[in-house]
């Protein structure tokens, strides 16, 4: 089980948290000016990737705040824990 | 036979304390401090048990958690009984009682035992292949194997025990007290780290604290002597806690451990009143040193699995820690030197050794000289070919090894024995490293797999990383110990060691015979029957992968997850591939370590605790009045009040007919409430449900539909604008706390911007809502100051009032189509409240109603629940709800889905009424809906998500979803069923009063 590093509340047991999938899906501003392959793309596709993964994570028996977090899924090492809204870390230096 | 067994020297045995025990329905005594397996041992009984697929005699094979064959049922036919349990490891006590699993009528005489005979045709996958064919017949073969097989039963009541769950944190944690571990804790606590030491055993030590030979010296002391000063020293260090009869059942990442304390197994019964029987400890790690110790290794040979075959190692410890021998007339076969550590035990107690059987040509040790001066004869460069004796081994013959190892060679010599003590080496016992996710590489000096990437700050010291003589033992965990914590004082200034044993080990994986292959059974898995034969013809049969070979031929598939065997499944595996060891895989294993009985796991979640169920604040009132509860989530909703013997139906009948007649009354204190705030508060609501919010005066109400993203319908309910920027939404029962979730993702990652506070409310209030003809004069009753009247309080609409000065707020909302209100007040004043209402209802004849009227009301009007009516794949259009989907609005969550080419197409299932053709006939929820019963295979257009029979209309009514329903209206289609077909009508979901009279009818 992880120790997670809540960027509000500070380092908690995994049992608090909710994964909530891929990170820095962006929900578009206007939909209604896409063609349905271009939202399917948004509403559908993801990543699964074998080793470091960019995800959401909420603290939900916590703060109930969401945040980002780089993992790598090969071995489960945290490697970035970051606010909504703030910038990601390069993928090559996590 | 039995009285030469005990030597009454041990220290670890209270010889003044006797203890009787019951073992297959005989009585025997054994002393405090004995196992069940070497209390078994001191009276002569080696067979316990039988073999899994071919019903053998087994016998107690090892002296731990190894354990494959001596596997019993604990407590006979009592609460506490208990399968699969260890004989090696269950503490014996006054009135323990036990017996053998696997075997009918006895052990003994086994009928299973006919499949030994069989055995020619039980290859591996045996099963896989015969019984697969035909299929029919399946059922047939299935009853007969799960006739034979099975290891023990489970217990039939419920657990009178009590366990418990415990936290702990810790800076070191210290898995095993032998010499690494009690060396490794000492250094950690003595250097300030807050540390736990955990050990499966009853006492400290490991396998060292029994070992007083003269040949394994630390500080020219005997090991035991030394062993026990350091035990003394480190039970006085404060910030060291130290865990006896403790097992590490799982290694999870990030230095997560689960383990389970053993508290009262070892006592009476009748000592173990009001005691938490096991916990299991949830430990948290900053460090972890591994020291769990090696496991020794059998020997792969013909009949290798008779009664009376042991571990050598396993021989030593009964002697040296019990004061039990396993045999009068022993021979020792072995490949290495640890079999004469067991060996000068022996002599030294003055048991006879008939011979030495070892696979080495050369041995030079010390201690192997002085076994050969005390005139046991050693055969060298020999191997045991085959046993003899049924229940008992009573003969060995062995024959000479050929250079290669792969053949025998010369005659074959026959040797008499009661007892025959194997030795094949040691492996690391590295489960938990491996568990945690570390990487094992392959040593090939002594065919090993020993720890080499560690992903969590953890270390493996002694014999599990592989050190096996004593001076590397210490002198490595020493070093890598310091290393590991960062500290300079080791608490050991200079550590000297003597060993008369050498490292030389000569090893052969299956060794050979004079018989075909075929004709041998030389056993790997001793608990699952799977023999070296096995996994040749697994091999043949083009099986590569170990988790493959494991699978077809169930090696290490056990309850011991083959801790003996798995080895040398590897090995014969390489060998007969032609591939270096782990180029197949290495087995993984799998937490726990020995099984955990399910008390421990579940801890106090038990009986009332084994799911928390929340109360509305009206349930005693519910209780009291005999209402029978339905589970909505976590929620026990009252389902409907029975009254002199009514039946379910028939109670509903009367409620619903009584709430359009008259009055009734609903708690719906379930329904989820969320309380919106902020400036954005309108924007915020039109973006999330389908209907347009801006324009909702202050006061009003609207119902919503919430989409998910993908246009499927999510949830709904009504929501009250109480102020310019405030809100209360409603949600269904289930959904609610989903709802917030979504509600709060949206505003913290797609729309931080907005002005939007949120808040669950769902328990702070009690919601009665009060409905029918009579609604109005019972609420004026209850609430004199509220003008009800529909000028001032016109249908979708509320009112801040008070109940004897407690505030309240007053809906006038709908969900069956009457005229009603809900009262929505303090949560501790719901129940007073409701009193009120019944109280002022009485003239009326209010009757309160559980979900089922609701449920029944609510379907007479077509509206929908969310969750029975639907599912996630459903879109507004498909319910036919074109009405609440704003077209003005730009977006809102869902919206650009409802226009995919998936979701406008017209086959798509829609919801529609259902009429039967007989009126009394009611539908089966979930029943599937056809239109051509002649075609094959049908076509499936549907199914029921409804079906009541309502008082109201007097005729059955039922909701569905059919694909093109919407198109279909008056059309007949059939509900095919087991033994009849019902023919029903397409019709309009709304089955009473459309036009909304009852609703807005002057009152
Ligand atoms: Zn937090």
């Amino acid at each position: 089980m992880f120790l997670i590093n809540c960027p509000f509340c500070g380092e908690r047991e995994q049992s608090e948290f909710k994964a909530g999938g891929e990170a820095h899906i962006i929900r578009p501003k206007q939909p209604t000016e896409l063609s349905d392959d271009e939202w399917a793309e948004y509403l559908f596709m993801r990543k699964n990737i074998k080793g470091v993964q960019f995800e959401r994570w909420n603290h939900v028996h916590g703060c109930r705040k969401w945040f980002n977090m780089v993992r790598d899924t090969s071995n489960d090492q945290i490697k970035a824990v970051y606010k909504m809204g703030e910038k990601p870390p390069v993928k090559k230096n996590v | 036979m039995s009285n030469n067994l005990r030597f009454k020297t041990s220290k670890f045995i209270d010889e003044t304390y006797r203890v009787s025990f019951k073992f297959n329905n005989k009585t025997y005594f054994g002393f405090k401090g004995d196992t069940l397996a070497s209390a078994l041992l001191a009276n002569g009984i080696h067979l316990v048990g039988r073999s899994f697929k071919y019903h053998r005699p087994r016998g107690i094979m090892t002296s731990g958690s190894e354990e494959p064959n001596a596997i019993i049922q604990l407590h006979d036919n009592s609460s506490r009984t208990e399968p699969n349990v260890r004989a090696t490891e269950v503490e014996i006590y006054e009135g323990l009682v036990a017996s053998s699993q696997n075997c009918w009528p006895s052990v003994n005489f086994d009928i299973g035992g006919i499949n030994n005979l069989l055995s020619p045709i039980l290859p591996a996958g045996f099963y896989y292949k015969t019984f697969m064919w035909p299929a029919s017949f399946w059922e047939k073969y299935e009853y007969f194997i799960r006739k034979s097989a099975g290891l023990g039963k489970s217990p039939k009541v419920a657990d009178p025990d009590i366990y418990e769950h415990k936290y702990i944190h810790c800076d070191v944690l210290v898995i095993g007290a032998g010499i690494s571990g009690i060396m490794a804790a000492k250094m950690a606590a003595k250097n300030g780290f807050k540390t736990l030491l955990v050990d499966e055993k009853s006492y400290l030590g490991g396998s060292s604290i029994y070992d007083n030979s003269e040949f394994s010296k630390i500080n020219n002391q005997i090991t035991s002597s030394w062993l026990e000063k350091e035990i003394n020293e480190i039970s006085k260090i404060e910030n060291l806690e130290i865990k006896t009869r403790t097992s590490v059942a799982a290694f999870h990442g990030y230095n997560f451990l689960l383990a389970r304390e053993n508290l009262t197994d070892h006592l009476p019964i009748n000592q173990r009143e009001n005691k938490v029987r096991q916990r299991l400890l949830k430990i948290r790690a900053k460090k972890v040193i591994t020291a769990t110790g090696s496991i020794e290794r059998p020997l792969i040979f013909d009949n290798n699995d008779r009664p009376g075959i042991l571990l050598s190692s396993a021989i030593k410890k009964y002697i040296d820690l019990y004061g039990v021998a396993c045999g009068e007339n022993n021979i020792l076969f072995t490949n290495n030197d640890t079999a004469y550590e067991t060996a000068m035990s022996l002599i030294q107690r003055g048991i006879k050794i008939n011979a030495i059987i070892d696979n080495r040509e050369q041995i030079d040790s010390k201690i192997s000289y002085e076994v050969e001066k005390n005139n046991i004869r050693i055969y060298k460069g020999y191997t045991v070919v085959d046993t003899y004796g049924y229940r008992r081994i009573n003969k060995i013959s062995i024959m000479k090894l050929s250079k290669d190892g792969q053949t025998v060679i010369g005659d074959k010599t026959k040797l008499n024995c009661d007892c025959l003590g194997v030795s094949g080496g040691w492996t690391p016992a590295v489960h938990l490293f491996t568990q945690s996710g570390g990487k094992l590489k392959f040593r090939e000096e002594d065919q090993v797999f020993i720890p080499n990437v560690y992903p969590s700050d953890q270390i493996s010291v002694g014999s599990c990383n592989g050190d096996f003589g004593l001076e590397e033992i210490i002198s490595n965990t020493l070093s890598s110990i310091k290393k590991f914590l960062d500290i300079d004082n080791s608490e050991y200034k200079t550590v000297e060691t003597i060993s008369g044993l050498n490292q030389s080990k000569r090893n052969i994986w299956l060794l050979p015979s004079d018989k075909s292959m075929g004709k041998t059974k030389s056993f790997v898995d001793y608990q699952n029957d799977a023999t070296a034969k096995d996994i040749k013809l697994a091999l043949r049969e083009g099986f590569r992968s170990i988790e493959h070979v494991k699978r077809y031929t169930t090696t290490g598939m056990g309850t011991d997850q083959g801790k003996l065997g798995n080895m040398h499944a590897l090995g014969i595996i390489s060998e007969t591939a032609g591939t270096k060891m782990g180029e197949h895989g290495t087995t993984t294993f799998r937490p726990p370590y020995t099984p955990l009985t399910f008390g421990t796991i579940v801890g106090r979640n038990v009986g009332e605790f084994f799911d928390i169920f929340r109360r509305t604040p009206i349930h005693d009132w519910h209780v009291a009045n005999n209402a029978e509860f339905e589970n909505v989530g976590q929620w026990k909703r009252a389902w409907y009040y029975p009254k002199d013997n009514e039946n379910m139906h028939q109670a509903v009948q009367r409620e619903s007919k009584a709430a359009r007649d008259s009055a009734g009354i609903l708690d719906a204190s379930t329904l989820g409430k969320i309380d919106i705030q902020g400036t954005d508060a309108s924007e915020f609501l039109n973006r999330v449900y389908t209907n347009a919010w801006s324009k909702l005066a202050v006061g009003k109400c609207r119902y919503g539909l919430m989409l998910n993203e993908d246009g499927m319908v999510y949830d709904d309910g009504v929501t009250t604008r109480l102020g310019e920027n405030h809100y209360i939404m409603t949600t269904t029962t289930g959904g609610a706390a989903n709802v917030l979730g979504k509600l709060e993702d949206y505003l913290q990652t797609e729309w931080p911007e907005l002005d939007v506070y949120l808040s669950s409310v769902t328990d702070h209030y009690a919601t009665i809502s009060v409905c029918g003809p009579n609604s109005k004069k019972i609420v004026s009753k209850v609430i004199p100051d509220l003008d009800l009247s529909d000028e001032k309080f016109p249908h979708m609409s509320f009112k801040n009032a008070k109940i004897d000065n407690i505030k309240c707020r007053v809906m006038r909302i709908s969900f069956t189509g009457e005229h009603s209100y809900e009262i929505n007040i303090q949560a501790n004043f719901g129940k007073s409240v409701w009193e009120k209402c019944m109280e002022a209802g009485k003239d009326f004849n209010i009757t309160p109603y559980g979900t089922e009227t609701m449920h029944l009301l609510r379907a007479e009007k077509g509206f929908i629940i969310v969750g029975q009516d639907t599912d996630a794949t459903l879109t507004p259009i498909d319910l036919q709800m074109d009405w609440i989907v704003s077209k003005k609005k730009y977006d809102f969550i869902g919206k650009r889905s409802l226009y995919r080419s998936d979701t406008i197409r017209e086959d798509r299932k829609q919801l529609v009424g259902l009429l039967t053709e007989n009126p009394e006939e009611v539908l089966e929820e979930g029943a599937q809906i056809v239109a051509d019963i002649k075609k094959s295979p049908i076509e499936m257009l549907g199914h029921v998500t409804s079906s009541y029979y309502s008082p109201n209309l007097k005729k059955s009514i039922a909701l569905g979803v059919v694909k093109g329903g919407k198109n279909m209206l008056g059309q007949k289609l059939i509900i095919p069923m087991e033994n009849k077909n019902i023919n029903v009508t397409v019709a309009d979901p709304v089955f009473l009063d459309k036009e909304g009279e009852r609703l807005n009818a002057k009152l």
